[in-house]
């Protein structure tokens, strides 16, 4: 965090919809965590996150952790991989926390059916509420680089500045989990890790306070 | 067995420290034990044991086709003197329990843990329960981890008491061990000789005079499990300078705890049945009040309070759902009259539900789509991903109680049905796993009682809901490997059902699907109706050319949206008066071509044609129609 070594744990929740690849991107930060010699605890509800619903996970790490769950209020960062997702968990955020998300929209078929409206301005909304808000268009990366797949990547490498440790640990447990899974997908992650990192700063920038 | 063989080298090596789930953690100790078997059908939150345990070697591992099965399979091997291992979740042991109260008067040679996992807050079951009931009811010790590493170190434990004491034991898990990941020092594997089974009627023969014989040993054993409650490492206190409120609890509730309440005294029950009452109370003397963290019944509260120990529980906290900081710390503080902490400091921002859906190109869709469209049907439903036919846009089914229930259902909804609704249909889904879990049963009832129901048997070749698993109906065991197919057809004859009643239907052939299910629910006697595509999400399912809408033809008229696939999305809506003066709602649409696999469910409810492949946009094309 920014306020490095204030908080004796670390809270992020990275939320989105199923198959975005919340789990495994939190799966990564955790294993940043842990190379840095930090216990760590992740979990989340994934009962039927196949399915298109709901995902949250929650990430906590620090010299000694003990309940896995993060609490509303306490999150050092929401990292919202779907715009209204970012909104729906953006009370789990502490004060002056920070809301790291996806602008990228996922309708459901609830809300194409007419039941129910899409927020108009989810960024917005948050911001309205008095929340630090970077936005950025991850799935519009993801699509440029070739694959939406990417956009879990991106969004770690959005993140990736935001964290109590140096952005190259997180890049370095991503390319490794590739290297012995998919090599040919090294390069085109490193790209992508490389472009949400650049879109999250350049975000950032543009939303400071005058 | 060779010891070379039973370490391969992807193995980490002794006291690595890995990220593991709670799941992984028991995979690894049932293996690190020394089991030689192990039995398990999906169900969340336990499903990744097994498909974790299927990956280690020199161990016999199986998807059963029911719990019962495989808690059966689990005590023969361990009649034979092998530790053995079976998982479930906690609905699981409903169906298991009748091997569980009479295998408590045999009891086991070689070691036997049972991996019971607790949906606690509902996230993918139709109840909660507190199968910590389970070893007061059978009479069986029970544990109960904390995190991933206790999960690990009490799996080993669990295996030693079992031996020492020659009874199956409980390995009590909830959602919160299961799913959550944490580093875990592991070992290395060790395997017990195995003793062989001995014949010995007296003890494995159960009619009533032996089993007579053995309940007094069951309940001297209890006594005995008692004692090592109490002297079990297991069980430990921890002082605290804060003596106001001394906690005893037992589970994830512990860590929920120690986080809240950092200066409390604490005592933790890793052994939780039989209770260590001497200990407890000794503990309980020590502080001004106690209060009970249990998730989620008040079972050790009952239990100290019973032994004339006086605690608060569930007075001051929930009787179901997670327990958290954030639920315990205002509870005290209330108890204690202090000023509460604040609730969380920023509100939550409304926004629509996002309940899960049925996949894209889903074989599920059409028939539920079709079932939308039939009138005066009740439907009879069951447990799995076909599930969501209840809500929009199907809304069809009606009910769904537990594994096989909809044929059971189905056959009472028929017996005993209204005068008024005489020409009612009654129809039953359910899934292939479901049906061969328990439905096959139900279905013998209705033919052998001759009732009045269409069973629609949705053969997707998965376990779908739990991630894709295999079972009798897939032609694949746990490992991927080819085995025998249940042949659906010949099995529904075989229990009775007409040849001519039995059909067999492409689940993407929607006019077919129709007058199938429209003839066969006039039609008053048993008859089932088989869809057979594979669920999307498995390998036997190949993707087929995507589809786009043309945007010009598509008339607003919103039908295809009816079909509830994922990939159809609403592009513009508008109202439109009609000659007649009515008004029409409009929904333009398109096709997230990227998702879209090709089923080609939504081509038929299009009036306009607007829905074509996605390469031959170019091209004029005439989609023909089938009806």
């Amino acid at each position: 965090m920014s306020e490095e070594g204030h908080f004796a744990t670390t809270n992020i929740l990275v939320v989105g919809t199923g198959g975005q690849g919340v789990m495994t991107a939190t799966e990564i930060l955790a294993e940043a965590a842990i190379a840095l010699g930090h216990d760590v605890k992740k979990t989340e509800v994934a009962g039927m996150a196949q399915r298109g619903g709901v995902v949250s996970s929650h990430l906590r790490f620090g010299r000694k952790v003990l309940s896995p769950q993060v609490t509303p209020g306490s999150a050092d960062v929401v990292l919202g991989f779907e715009a209204a997702e970012a909104m729906r968990w953006r009370h789990m955020l502490r004060p002056g926390g920070l809301v790291l998300m996806n602008s990228g929209r996922l309708v459901p078929p609830i809300v194409e059916l007419g039941l129910y409206a899409y927020p108009a301005d989810p960024v917005g909304e948050i911001r309205a509420a008095g929340t630090h808000v970077v936005s950025f268009d991850a799935s519009a990366i993801a699509l440029e680089l070739g694959d939406i797949r990417l956009g879990n990547t991106v969004m770690l490498g959005a993140i990736s500045d935001h964290l109590p440790f140096p952005a190259e640990v997180l890049e370095r447990c991503i390319l490794q989990r590739f290297a012995s899974k998919k090599p040919a997908l090294v390069e085109l992650n490193r790209k992508a890790f490389a472009a949400g990192r650049q879109a999250a700063e350049e975000a950032e920038k543009a939303a400071a306070p005058a | 067995m060779s010891t070379a063989a039973s370490v391969s080298t992807r193995r980490p090596a002794a006291a690595s420290r890995l990220l593991m789930s709670g799941n992984e953690a028991v995979a690894r100790a049932v293996w690190e034990a020394g089991a030689r078997v192990a039995a398990a059908y999906p169900g969340t939150p336990s499903t990744e044991i097994l498909e974790a345990l299927a990956t280690y070697p020199d161990i016999y591992s199986e998807w059963s086709v029911n719990e019962k099965v495989s808690l059966e399979v689990a005590l023969g091997a361990a009649m034979a003197g092998s530790r053995s291992f079976c998982a479930m979740k906690h609905v699981g042991m409903n169906v298991a329990s009748d091997a569980l109260m009479t295998m408590t008067l045999t009891g086991v040679v070689g070691g036997l843990v049972i991996a019971i996992a607790d949906d606690v807050g509902l996230s993918s079951s139709q109840n909660e329960q507190d199968s910590r009931f389970w070893g007061r009811f059978a009479h069986v010790p029970l544990l109960e981890p904390a995190d991933s590493q206790e999960a690990h170190a009490f799996t080993l434990a669990a295996f030693a008491l079992s031996e020492r004491f020659e009874v199956p034991v409980i390995l009590r898990l909830t959602t919160r061990i299961c799913h959550v990941k944490g580093l875990v020092t592991v070992g290395e594997r060790s395997e017990p000789a195995v003793a062989g089974f001995r014949k010995d009627v007296g003890r494995w023969v159960m009619v009533p005079s032996a089993a007579g014989r053995r309940l007094p040993l069951m309940f001297e054993r209890e006594r005995n499990l008692r004692s090592a409650a109490e002297t079990s490492e297991l069980n430990f206190a921890e002082t605290g300078s804060d003596r106001r409120v001394g906690f005893i609890t037992s589970g994830p509730a512990y860590m929920h705890v120690r986080e809240s309440f950092p200066a409390a005294p604490v005592f933790k029950l890793g052994f939780s049945y039989p209770l260590p009452f001497d200990r407890l109370r000794a503990f309980a003397e020590q502080c001004e009040r106690i209060v009970v963290v249990e998730e989620v019944e008040p079972l050790i509260e009952s239990e100290l309070k019973a032994q004339g120990i006086a605690v608060a529980g569930k007075d001051i906290l929930p009787l179901s759902g997670e327990l958290s900081p954030q639920i315990l710390k205002p509870a005290i503080a209330r108890l204690l009259g202090e000023p509460e902490p604040p609730a969380a400091p920023t509100p939550a921002l409304p926004v629509f539900p996002r309940p899960p859906t049925m996949c894209v190109a889903c074989p599920h869709l059409g028939v539920y789509y079709t079932l939308s469209q039939l009138r005066n049907v009740t439907i009879s439903g069951d447990i799995g991903c076909y599930t969501l036919g209840f809500g929009q846009p199907w809304n069809a089914l009606d009910a769904c109680i537990s594994m096989g229930a909809s044929m059971g259902m189905a056959l009472g909804l028929d017996k005993g049905r209204s005068d008024a609704e005489k020409g009612q249909k009654i129809v039953a889904v359910i899934g292939d796993s479901t049906f061969l879990h328990m439905g096959m049963q139900g279905l013998l009832d209705i033919v052998y009682n001759r009732g009045n129901v269409t069973v629609l048997l949705l053969d997707n070749r998965a376990v779908g809901m739990t991630g894709g698993q295999d079972n009798p109906g897939s032609g694949r065991d746990i490992h991927g490997e080819d085995a025998p197919r249940v042949d659906f057809v010949r099995l529904v004859k075989a229990l009775g059902v007409r040849d001519e009643r039995v059909h067999l239907v492409n689940a993407y052939e929607l006019p077919v699907l129709l007058r199938t299910l429209r003839e066969e629910t006039k039609i008053p006697e048993p008859s089932v109706i088989i869809t057979s595509q594979p669920c999307v999400l498995i390998k036997d399912y190949h993707a087929l050319k995507p589809y786009t809408v043309i945007e010009d033809k598509c008339t607003g008229c919103g039908n295809c949206v009816d079909v509830g696939c994922p990939a159809i999305h609403v592009t513009r809506r508008d109202r439109v008066r009609k000659a007649s003066g009515r008004e029409v709602d409009l929904a333009f649409v398109r096709i997230e071509s990227a998702a879209c696999t090709g089923c080609g469910l939504c081509l038929k409810p299009c009036a306009p044609d607007a829905i074509v492949h996605v390469d031959t946009l170019a091209m004029p094309i005439k989609i023909v129609k089938t009806s």
